[in-house]
């Protein structure tokens, strides 16, 4: 191998190591993490919103074909702004998605399973979520959304 | 080459594009239902998600899968010079063509609507599932009976010689291939197939989305090597007859490399998926990166070979041997290089927006969003396409006896592509990255119909610009189809040779290690296994509370009520 394939070798690596440097530190210094593997909820088949203190939520979310159930079969929560949410999210059918817009929310919902993430609402507004995985004839419109005030 | 053989390529060429044309008109027709343009659920009796599959599936699989047989056959016959064998040629043809028609019959029947990744427990018809696994049973038939016994006799006669490097390529895809195929068959074989079939009520469906995964990723590459045996060994040569590959070892150093790291990546389409500890998908994501290296080997030594080659032509100095690339030239077999070209840049953009993907918590904001497929549309269906219409036309007109036909056309086509690939993967990638468009759904009955509840203004202007892109790529399609069945249907002018255009290597060594392909078999084998194991005893075990029956795309109630998981959803309290 040449002097240049060699130096084009070596800088690619640096800039590749230097990227998952960045990852990591994301991931584990600034706790911007993906959902892991949850084994201490049981499953549910309703949703449920719970207060657990002034600003600490806990939402447990159905998707199903074809809405989310985010509070007893109704699709939209409101929520002071500042409160910090334990989502919780699971599928009573088929796979689905669930994007929360303008946060770091993106979970699949897959039946028997149940996904984690948690969220802070700083911002007042309106998020809109979508599902975006694939789930039948009326996927299309399939959506939720999260009054902050 | 007899009569026979002839026939078989001909046909393995010819019968995937004419159904890539149904995938590129349904292409078309989503981005005007995507838009709101199209305000329907379903367009000539063709449902929108129905479409998205036949769309998804001749895209990627059949018309990919087919396509690298054809071409493998191809480089294995003129390389090493002996004959395929008849009986094992029609085998594999009866299989793929069989398999193609099986699925397209339960896919256009409305049968399977479950997209081209069928995760269950959507579930299709079994001859879906059927067709699926017939067509790469098919697809494996002429690398065990054909190319290898013919490399075992190459080598017998040639023992103080590697082998070429194209072969080397293509053998290292196929073994990829061999390897990628076995959990994907364990899905289909052991969950899909007996649900389908009502032999068994239910599955675990996030398992069966990790054993897809397993296959998933690596199946991106194996649409890839192909293209990147035509730069390697090819590109050089059109650019220039005193072309040469900058590097043999290096070409060979990023096969391999591809060969060991292609597989333990699945987990980085399951970021967002529940049941499995995100370690494992730190690692998986390490991994990712890891097989980066190999495509920007590939970047400098195609940019190096291109560069050797145009200074061979009069290139001289930093810049102004980039004037010396043929872009547009009509002679001989040079417009085949505009395919090529197209495609590299078109790859640059795939390879960049790749890493975004590929960036484990960076994924979050662009998962399952338009971002997606406006990336991949740059890789699969930016250099892989180009570069298979480009050597399928080739291989047309060399099977035929003819020059090709309406060689303006075919020579602008892939340069309207790209120009089309960039508006519409622009629009796709900032409106999924930015505004959360989403992917895989008919925006235009609800987010993009203004009537409805549910509109997003913020989407419309990307919807429309993709319409635009879409637009350019029909365009560029119908070019490339004019030339391409003008040159099906014209007489033969020459002697029928299948040959290619191979260029010698700049730089080369022994490299004994690079070469032990059977070492690097068991060494990728032996990684892919490993890297799996604590995902799939997640799937498994841990977070998993019980299993799923099959639905179908219409119901909310599942097709056939449970029976062995009932017991267990009753242990759940609720
Ligand atoms: C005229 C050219 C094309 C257009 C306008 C087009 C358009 C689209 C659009 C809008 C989508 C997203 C649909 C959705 O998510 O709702 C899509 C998905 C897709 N396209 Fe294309 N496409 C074209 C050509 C191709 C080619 C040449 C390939 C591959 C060789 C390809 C492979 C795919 C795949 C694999 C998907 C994903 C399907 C899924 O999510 O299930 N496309 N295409
Ligand atoms: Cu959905
Ligand atoms: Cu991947």
């Amino acid at each position: 191998m040449d002097r240049a394939e060699r130096n084009a070798i070596f800088l690619a690596v640096g800039l590749l190591a230097f990227f998952f440097g960045l990852i990591v530190y994301a991931a584990r210094g600034l706790k911007i993490d993906l959902p892991t593997c949850i084994t201490d909820v049981q499953p549910f088949k309703t949703g449920q919103l719970i207060q657990h203190a002034p600003d600490r939520y806990e939402l447990h979310v159905v998707a199903r074909m074809w809405f989310f159930d985010m509070n007893k079969g109704q699709t939209y929560v409101e929520l002071p702004r500042g409160s910090v949410v334990d989502i919780y999210l699971t599928s009573a059918d088929v796979v689905h998605g669930f994007h929360i817009n303008d946060t770091n929310v993106n979970l699949m919902a897959i039946p028997g399973t149940v996904n984690y993430a948690r969220v802070k609402f700083d911002n007042p507004g309106e998020y809109h979520i979508v599902c975006h995985e694939f789930c039948g004839i009326g996927h299309q419109d399939m959506a939720a959304k999260i009054l902050v005030k | 080459m007899s009569a026979g053989i002839r026939f078989i390529l001909i046909s393995e060429i010819v019968i995937p594009i004419l159904l890539l044309i149904f995938g590129v008109y349904h292409g078309v027709l989503q981005v005007l239902y995507r838009a709101g343009i199209i305000n329907a659920s379903s367009v000539l009796g063709i449902d929108y998600y129905q479409g998205l599959t036949l769309h998804g599936v001749i895209n990627v699989i059949v018309f990919t899968t087919i396509f690298i047989v054809a071409f493998g056959n191809g480089i294995v016959l003129y390389l090493l010079k002996k004959p395929l064998r008849g009986w094992s040629q029609w085998t594999s043809w009866v299989l793929m063509i069989g398999g193609t028609l099986m699925s397209a019959w339960a896919m256009f029947t409305g049968k399977a609507n479950v997209l081209y990744t069928f995760y269950p427990p959507l579930i299709a018809h079994w001859t879906f599932y059927f067709g699926l696994v017939l067509l790469v049973v098919g697809s494996l038939v002429p690398f065990f009976f054909d190319w290898i016994p013919n490399y075992i006799a190459w080598k017998r006669e040639n023992p103080d010689k590697k082998m070429p490097l194209a072969v080397f390529g293509i053998f290292v895809n196929h073994i990829l291939w061999l390897i990628m195929v076995v959990p994907v068959a364990v899905e289909l074989i052991f969950q899909l197939i007996p649900l389908s079939l009502g032999i068994v009520t239910d599955i675990n469906p996030l398992l069966a989305r990790t054993l897809f995964w397993f296959f998933g990723h690596p199946v991106v590459y194996f649409w890839l090597l192909p293209a990147y045996v035509m730069l390697y060994t090819m590109l050089p040569k059109l650019i220039s007859p005193k072309g040469k590959l900058y590097s043999d070892t290096a070409a060979r150093l990023a096969f391999i490399l591809f060969l060991m790291f292609s597989l333990p990546v699945g987990l980085h389409h399951q970021f967002t998926d529940p049941g499995i500890s995100n370690s494992w998908k730190l690692i998986h994501a390490f991994f990712t990166f890891l097989v980066a290296l190999p495509s920007m080997v590939t970047a400098f030594t195609v940019a190096a070979s291109m560069e050797y080659s145009a200074k061979q032509e009069g290139g001289k100095g930093v810049f102004y041997w980039w004037t010396k690339l043929p872009y547009i030239r009509l002679e001989g077999d040079k417009w085949l290089f505009s395919y090529l070209f197209a495609g590299l840049v078109l790859f640059f953009i795939g390879g960049i927006t790749g890493i975004v993907n590929a960036s484990y918590n960076v994924n979050l904001t662009v998962h399952n969003t338009a971002y997606v497929p406006g990336h991949f549309h740059t890789t699969v269906g930016g250099l892989s396409v180009l570069a298979f219409l480009g050597m399928s036309l080739y291989m047309l007109s060399k099977l035929k006896g003819t020059e090709v036909k309406f060689k303006g056309l075919a020579t602008l086509a892939p340069y309207i592509w790209t120009q089309g690939m960039f508006m519409f993967s622009y629009a796709m990638m900032v409106g999924g990255a930015l505004e959360g468009f989403p992917r895989r759904t008919n925006t235009g009955l609800s987010y993009l119909n203004p009537d409805s509840p549910l509109y997003r203004p913020e989407w419309v202007g990307y919807a429309q610009l993709s319409v635009v892109g879409g637009f350019l790529l029909a365009l560029a399609f119908v070019f490339f189809l004019i030339s391409f069945f003008g040159t099906l249907f014209s007489s033969r002018q020459r002697n029928i040779e299948l040959e290619y255009p191979i260029a010698e290597p700049l730089h080369d060594s022994p490299a004994p290690v690079l070469n032990n392909l059977k070492a690097w078999t068991v060494a990728s084998v032996i990684l892919a296994v490993l890297s799996y194991i604590p995902a799939l005893y997640d799937t498994t075990q841990r977070g998993i509370f019980y299993n799923s029956p099959a639905y179908n795309d219409k119901s909310p109630v599942p097709i056939k009520p449970i029976k062995s998981s009932g017991l267990k959803k009753e242990e759940v309290k609720n």
